[in-house]
């Protein structure tokens, strides 16, 4: 949760956390109750914080006459648990890509009519199609992300020396208390997988209880499990590495150049936000438009400026400057790239299972 | 002429019935949802059968959960004892205080909540960082002291090390403490506000001293104050899971940390209603008791 950040308001993964969903609930039925009583067409749209670009919302309200009712959530499970009783009234919600395909199972979201989203072309022949969603048939792509490791180049071993692996986060006492991972039970179990050399997916349980043990012998060596702000925790200095997404490293580095930034050689975790309609929303062709102006090069290239997230936007990407294409960060090299794998949802009955491995993992 | 509410019994209508109708709909209906739902089986990713089973409260009671219960009892205990120790004597000092400066300190007392508990704990966390002004201020005199002894010959302290003050369980005790503090004065400070004065002088007329006073007189006095503040401290801070998350280090999980996750990522709410009601069980225990303790001195008194 969000710390530090949520005060400078930099993530999008961080902003209203500690809110919790009942606030955000709360505000959204009052802006809800609000517009519907409006005659003019309106598209609910649910994202995360600080997740669009400036002037987009406004760009498309001149472009279509439909007027955007933006809110925000805070994590992916903060929006499945707000759906859970059905859908409050939204439009276009983010998931990412392991809750499209929980929500997907859950008979939450709508099947998308891809005749009104034209734009679709312009995503990358990569982006085209998803595991998570066969054929596209629930979610657009809008942005995609890496975890790797964020380091203080001051406080390694050497100038040289470049923390490559995760054994620094999550197996070796060498950077003892000044290591930070993130603390959701998913993540850092599918990372000590990727560690031992096997895939995020289809874990097996020998291999858990190994993870397990591992992680419990780590744990005095380790600072905190971070709730996605282990950017903060590196720029205040309070740690020296940390497990993050590449988008919040980006942007620290920005404003610290001591810190930089690495994807281990065992490989990592792939993310991808994703554009879905909720079942029931009350505008759906509007929100087919809106998910279709997104993913124009021109709304694209503003929303990415903006928020130094990688586009799955070829049209997009053609418009933005030389050093955000040529940023290894955000882009990381096809080499990298091969060693990626999405975490798929792998049914409730994992998901609890993980959550009760970090729990005894917290306890011991 | 104090009149009966049986003689009113519009008037009365009119005036309860507004509060009860908010707490059954807005409080005892969810709950008794809430409760429901412990006896619940998931059966879709998003459907709960009402089966009537007891695996979750089976399940609740594991060692595992017992553990992180018994955790979450120790670190909330620990911060009532040291609001305690501490609110005594500021509730003692503002009770004894002049009605002006009195006000004055109560509002000093109340002031944290008008700022919301997250804010409050940042703040918390920009004083206890490594680079934050707890270890910023300890610096100073560090290298102050260094300098000194530098001036009268002798070996200079070396390079100052940042004490590491958060994530760990002394910042989630500290970070209670901090926020459960006011909970404990403002009861304390009625109870020692009502006390006959006279009771005190008389103890001090006839020899006892002042340690004596406050341990013989002013203490089973102020008992029924420090009982409920030892409650309203207490139950908050046994259901805390923003202080942990925020301050806390890798094994400061408390229960309410656990119930968050239930509801959240394992999406199992019959297994995180089963633990929140475990919790609410040991509340209503810990209000009979205090409740029968109380009954106990009054009948003594």
């Amino acid at each position: 949760m969000a710390k530090g950040k949520y005060l400078k308001g930099a993530s999008r993964r961080s902003l209203l956390k500690q809110f919790g969903a009942a606030a955000v609930g709360i505000s959204f039925a009052g802006g809800l109750a609000g517009c519907s009583r409006a005659s003019s067409r309106t598209v609910n749209f649910h994202n995360w914080a600080t997740y669009i670009g400036p002037t987009t919302l406004d760009d498309f309200q001149e472009a279509t006459g439909i007027s955007v009712n933006y809110t925000n959530f805070a994590s992916n499970d903060e929006l499945f648990a707000a759906l859970r009783a059905g859908n409050p009234g939204y439009d276009v919600i983010v998931p990412s890509n392991e809750y499209v395909t929980r929500m997907a199972d859950a008979q939450m979201l709508m099947e998308l009519d891809h005749s009104l989203i034209p734009n679709k072309a312009n995503l990358l022949p990569e982006f085209q199609d998803a595991g998570f969603d066969p054929g596209r048939r629930y979610s657009m792509p809008y942005t995609w992300l890496v975890v790797g490791v964020g380091y203080r180049k001051s406080r390694m071993p050497s100038p040289t020396f470049v923390p490559d692996s995760w054994r620094y986060l999550l197996d070796s006492n060498q950077f003892t208390g000044r290591i930070a991972v993130l603390g959701d039970s998913a993540d850092l179990i599918r990372l000590s997988a990727k560690y031992k050399g096997h895939s995020v997916n289809g874990v097996p349980d020998a291999m858990l209880s190994e993870i397990e043990q591992m992680l419990i012998r780590q744990k005095p060596h380790i600072k905190a499990f971070h709730e996605d702000d282990g950017q903060d925790l590196l720029l205040s200095g309070e740690v020296d590495i940390v497990m993050e997404y590449n988008g919040d490293i980006a942007q620290s580095i920005r404003d610290d150049a001591d810190i930089a930034w690495v994807i281990p050689s065992e490989g990592t975790l792939q993310n991808q936000d994703c554009l879905c309609i909720p079942n029931q929303a009350p505008h759906p062709e509007d929100a087919h438009a809106f998910i279709n102006y997104l993913l124009d090069g021109q709304a694209g290239a503003g929303i990415a400026e903006e928020i130094q997230y990688a586009t799955p936007n070829s049209a997009a990407r053609d418009l933005m400057p030389e050093d955000y294409k040529s940023n290894t960060i955000v882009y990381p090299t096809p080499a990298e790239l091969a060693r990626c794998e999405y975490g798929a949802f792998e049914g409730d009955e994992k998901a609890r299972l993980y959550e009760e491995i970090f729990t005894r993992i917290s306890a011991a | 002429m104090e009149q009966s509410w049986k003689q009113a019994k519009a008037a009365f209508a009119a005036i309860a019935v507004p509060p009860v109708a908010w707490l059954v709909l807005f409080f005892l209906v969810p709950l008794a949802v809430i409760w429901a739902y412990t006896f619940g089986e998931n059966v879709g990713p998003t459907t709960i059968d009402f089966t009537g089973t007891f695996a979750n409260y089976a399940r609740a009671l594991e060692p595992l959960y017992l553990d992180i219960f018994g955790k979450s009892l120790i670190i909330a205990g620990l911060t009532t004892l040291l609001c305690l120790i501490v609110g005594f004597p500021v509730a003692l000092a503002i009770a004894f205080a002049g009605p002006k400066l009195k006000s004055w300190l109560l509002l000093a007392i109340m002031l944290p909540f008008w700022t919301n508990l997250l804010i409050r704990t940042f703040a918390l966390i920009a004083v206890l960082r490594e680079q934050g002004y707890v270890n910023f201020a300890l610096e100073w005199l560090w290298n102050n002291a260094s300098g000194f002894m530098t001036l009268i010959g002798l070996q200079p302290l070396g390079d100052y090390e940042p004490l590491t003050l958060l994530y760990n369980n002394t910042a989630v005790v500290v970070g209670l403490v901090y926020v459960h503090l006011p909970f404990m004065v403002l009861p304390l400070y009625s109870a020692l506000d009502r006390m006959d004065r006279s009771l005190m002088e008389a103890s001090l007329d006839l020899g006892a001293g002042h340690m004596r006073t406050i341990w013989s007189v002013v203490v089973p006095l102020a008992a029924p104050g420090i009982a409920s503040g030892i409650l309203i401290t207490f139950i908050p801070a046994l259901g805390a899971y923003l202080t942990p998350d925020l301050l806390g280090g890798t094994d400061s999980q408390m229960i309410a940390n656990v119930i968050e996750r239930q509801f959240k990522r394992a999406n199992d709410w019959p297994f995180g209603a089963a633990l929140s009601f475990l919790l609410m069980y040991l509340t209503f225990i810990a209000i009979a008791a205090q409740a029968f303790i109380q009954r106990k001195a009054e009948r003594r008194g």
